[in-house]
């Protein structure tokens, strides 16, 4: 009787988790595909690659020793855990015990095995990250956008880790000693026969509570990361998939601004153009989430805020406002905060705000140094910079605000054909100089 | 033959006679008006008039590439910049370009290509290292720089942004002396500050200047003389070693004067 309502229970829980998470990928979804169309579906192989070598490999990660082999231990057991969650869906579903225990045997016992010397080290790297964000005070732990919310988000996947994990733990050992140590797991077989003296009901409700517990916070887990930093455990692999794979210092060109400026200077193709007056004059720049490629909206939410962009930044690094984390939260931030709008007052409601200005200063985009710094430092492909540049563009093709010095540098390449004011006939005369 | 002694001939006058260079050397604005600048375009014309090369200069018809404009955010203007230079470089059938200025070269390398100017687009830290290889270039051991400590600051525009990180270091190499790297070197090198228009402008408000910060990493690694690649990194990190009065120790000087003067060409 106990297995079918457990069954049913079971079936309960899959079912609204299943939900409830679709229901927030669609959203999240939705919120890309607000961004303008970029076409990146070049060059698959090398796409590919990256998804091989940055997403699974952690490449960017071994840029910094330390971080690097903390995370590989929870990544490895979070991967190689996703085997046991197989087998805990099966036995929910159908209440088997150890499903795969008869079908693999000494097999079976050593995934185990495997799972629990990395839900150790794993374990051990928990606190070792809970003790770099809180006691050792990282210094990129401890910018301006990371205090509230996202400093709590980063704490409370932490704590979510070592729950797990002691769930685990507790139901393998009360298993191992309710079966006189009959699977043949270390860890546990060790927990477990210290255990072994318990009433066998006490055995049993650890067991359960273990089994339970691990699957409802694995499932609350699923529910929770689309609204959290952890996004990225999904989304670094299609943003691997779609990294830039151009030279870094190549901005991305303004087709309408070239077929404009070459027919200026080209009468022939403005008359082939003449058709296209009629067109809607495009916006240039991003003022908004809309404006900007899906890309780099994907980046958003694909942003860990693990804050190596801004610690490599050289205009954070001097107390500059900017921090190109802030940057990819507050894109976040706008599409999450329009969602909500749009659910309210319906569809094409306008919140009369734009992402700059009420998000993203001016003061913080105009300290960029365009470095690449946080672009190269970025483990899961995100490009700030894009970002930066886009509203840089709005700024000044647009809302027309620029520092009073860009306009004199600007006037001065109109009309002298160099960023100086010197006379361009005098170009040369470095030759005969002493 | 100027009255300094420079071979530099113009590209209007080769192609007057029917005559193409080998190589364009596209000055940029900083080698053409900035006095320091103006040293570096000097320096690497003497190496490039010792070894005979034949090359040649837009001169008064080379015009900003539209890099800070671009990164400003002003695109019409890099465009307008871009279709005017490409005008130029086609009509004297321009295929390849050496640069001392890592902004122009990442400019003509990556961004003109999609508006049709496609040039093979080289720095001239690579050019230099290639007249090496070749043989040309005839590095004397032993010479002006051996035994100083030379550290190289890589411009974000040529290290990042194009992956060029050895071939400055090779030169160096060759000139005999002690290579010391920056606690932030290659690609985790740190800005100068100049890079995205900022030379253009006041910095925005902060606890210091991006070149201030930089320097610090210099007077840590106390050479005797930083090498750079770029004409702006140059201005940032002269002018950051001046204000700590560390002139008289250590010298910013870029790789081609360095070049120039174990070849006793300066």
């Amino acid at each position: 009787m106990t297995a079918i309502i457990q069954s049913i229970l079971f079936l309960i829980v899959l079912g609204l988790t299943g939900f409830f998470f679709l229901k927030k990928a669609r959203e999240i979804y939705k919120n890309i595909k607000r961004g303008k169309a970029e076409d990146i579906s070049d060059r698959p192989g090398e796409r590919w690659k990256n998804v091989f070598l940055l997403a699974f490999g952690q490449k960017k990660m071994f840029r910094n020793m330390t971080p690097a082999l903390l995370h590989l231990c929870v990544y490895v057991a979070f991967l190689v855990t996703q085997v046991e969650l197989i087998e805990i869906v099966i036995d929910g579903i159908f209440q088997t015990h150890r499903f795969f225990y008869p079908i693999l045997g000494g097999l079976y016992t050593f995934v185990i095995n495997f799972i629990e010397i990395l839900s150790v080290l794993a374990l051990i790297a928990t606190f070792a990250f809970l003790a770099r964000r809180n006691l050792l005070k990282i210094p990129r732990f401890q910018m301006d956008e990371m205090t509230g919310w996202p400093k709590l988000d980063g704490n409370l996947i932490l704590l979510f880790e070592i729950v797990l994990v002691t769930f685990i733990f507790m139901m393998n050992s009360a298993d191992m000693a309710m079966h006189h140590g009959e699977y043949g797991f270390w860890l546990s077989g060790i927990l477990g026969s210290a255990i072994e003296g318990l009433p066998h009901g006490v055995l049993v409700a650890m067991e359960r509570i273990g089994w339970w517990g691990h699957i409802l916070l694995v499932f609350g887990f699923l529910n929770y990361i689309p609204y959290s930093k952890h996004l990225h455990i999904m989304l670094a692999f299609p943003n691997a998939y779609y990294a830039n794979l151009e030279s870094k210092g190549e901005m991305s060109n303004m087709p309408a601004i070239m077929k404009e400026v070459q027919s200026m200077m080209d009468p022939n193709a403005a008359m082939d153009d003449s058709a296209a007056v009629d067109e809607e004059m495009p916006s240039f720049g991003a003022k908004d989430v809309d404006e900007l490629s899906w890309k780099s909206l994907l980046d958003a939410y694909t942003c860990t805020e693990c804050g190596r962009c801004s610690a490599a930044c050289p205009a954070s690094g001097t107390g500059k406002l900017l921090s190109p984390r802030k940057i990819m939260m507050d894109v976040r931030d706008r599409m999450e905060d329009l969602t909500k709008l749009e659910a309210k007052h319906g569809p094409d409601h306008k919140d009369g705000k734009m992402l700059i200005g009420d998000y993203i200063s001016p003061e913080e985009i105009k300290a960029c140094t365009t470095c690449n710094a946080c672009v190269e430092e970025c483990p899961v492909s995100i490009s700030p910079l894009n970002i930066i540049l886009e509203l840089r563009r709005y700024q000044i093709l647009e809302a027309a605000d620029s520092p009073e010095e860009w306009n004199l540098m600007f006037t001065n390449v109109e009309n002298n054909g160099a960023v100086w004011q010197f006379n361009p006939a005098d170009r040369a005369n470095w030759i005969n100089e002493a | 033959m100027s009255e300094n002694g420079l071979d530099v001939p113009m590209m209007s006058d080769l192609a007057a006679r029917g005559e193409k260079p080998e190589v364009l050397f596209w000055v940029g604005c900083a080698g053409s008006f900035d006095s320091r600048a103006q040293k570096v375009t000097k320096a690497f014309v003497k190496i490039l008039n010792a070894v005979g090369v034949k090359f040649a200069i837009l001169g008064p018809e080379e015009t900003c590439t539209g890099d800070p404009a671009r990164r400003a955010g002003n695109e019409f203007l890099f465009q307008m910049q871009a279709a005017t230079n490409i005008m130029t470089l086609d009509q004297y059938e321009i295929k390849k370009i050496v640069t001392a200025c890592p902004h122009c070269f990442n400019t003509l390398k990556n961004e003109y290509p999609v508006l049709g100017g496609n040039y093979e687009v080289i720095h001239h830290t690579t050019f230099l290292q290639g007249l090496i290889n070749e043989g040309k270039l005839k590095m004397k051991g032993g010479g002006t720089f051996k035994g100083k400590k030379i550290t190289y600051h890589d411009s974000c525009y040529l290290g990042r942004a194009n992956n060029i990180y050895e071939a400055p270091r090779k030169l160096l190499e060759a000139l005999d002396a002690e290579l010391v790297e920056l606690k932030r070197c290659r690609s985790k090198g740190l800005c100068c500050g100049a890079g995205g228009a900022q030379m253009f402008k006041e910095e925005e408000n902060g606890s210091l200047r991006v070149n201030q910060e930089r320097t610090k990493d210099v007077l840590e690694a106390k050479p005797d003389i930083v090498a750079v690649g770029c004409p702006f990194c140059s201005t940032m990190l002269g002018d950051g070693v001046k204000e700590k009065e560390k002139q008289d120790q250590i010298q910013v000087k870029d790789i081609a004067e360095l070049i120039a003067e174990a070849q006793d060409l300066d």
